[in-house]
């Protein structure tokens, strides 16, 4: 039987924002996306299929429907801003869930 | 950012926040009361009692204090316990008892 998922949102070159927070932040503990990313816009780099959520695993359930899961690339100054002193097109790449981006 | 929500930063999540302490980047070798905790983990996940995001969210959940205070293995550690204790497979009681037991018994193979 296939699991339930949701159904994927973005594409490679997708401009995103990430959320400040998702409907699970109030019970607090676990989350998978740091705060330094937070509120942040980025483009999708590369759809990395569906996983069970982790913040829902972290609490004993079963973690469904699985959520895409994707790489988005930040400007490293856009992240930093002028504590940011390395070269001006370096970026970071970090993995995301798609509960916490919205299109931007 | 508000404070409120701040305030749900957990301990663990420190990535860019400024600090005068460098990196300890040094290796060590695992002792063996380290290997024997990362051996309970895992056989705790085979038997399907823990899954590893309750483990993080467990040692994201701990004081700041005592977080801070504690090395890698022994937040695995403190974690367990916890995570055995809310799945109502252990009591603090028994944990403490059997602790008090293997204390007592203790011998040091290398003093």
């Amino acid at each position: 039987m296939t699991e339930p998922q949701i159904a994927r949102r973005f594409a490679p070159g997708d401009a995103v924002a990430v959320r400040m927070d998702t409907v699970r932040d109030p019970v607090g503990g676990h989350y998978r996306t740091p705060h330094y990313i937070r509120g942040k816009r980025g483009v999708v780099s590369q759809a990395l299929g569906s996983y069970p959520n982790p913040e829902l695993k972290a609490y004993g359930g079963d973690g469904l429907p699985r959520q895409p899961l994707y790489r988005v690339l930040f400007d490293q100054s856009d992240l930093w801003g002028s504590r940011y002193t390395g070269p001006a097109g370096d970026r970071l790449e970090i993995e995301i869930y798609d509960h916490w981006l919205e299109p931007a | 950012m508000t404070e409120e929500q701040k305030s749900q930063k957990g301990v663990h999540d420190i990535g860019g926040e400024p600090s005068e302490q460098a990196i300890d980047r040094s290796e060590h070798r695992l002792s063996d009361w380290e290997l024997k905790t990362d051996v309970l983990m895992k056989l705790m996940q085979e038997k399907r009692h823990i899954v590893v995001d309750e483990n993080r969210r467990m040692i994201e959940s701990l004081p700041k204090d005592m977080y801070e205070g504690l090395v890698y293995y022994e937040r695995w550690a403190e974690s367990i316990e916890r995570l055995l204790i809310e799945k109502g497979m252990l009591t603090r009681a028994e944990i403490e008892a059997k602790v008090t037991e293997l204390d007592a018994r203790y011998e040091p193979e290398h003093p």
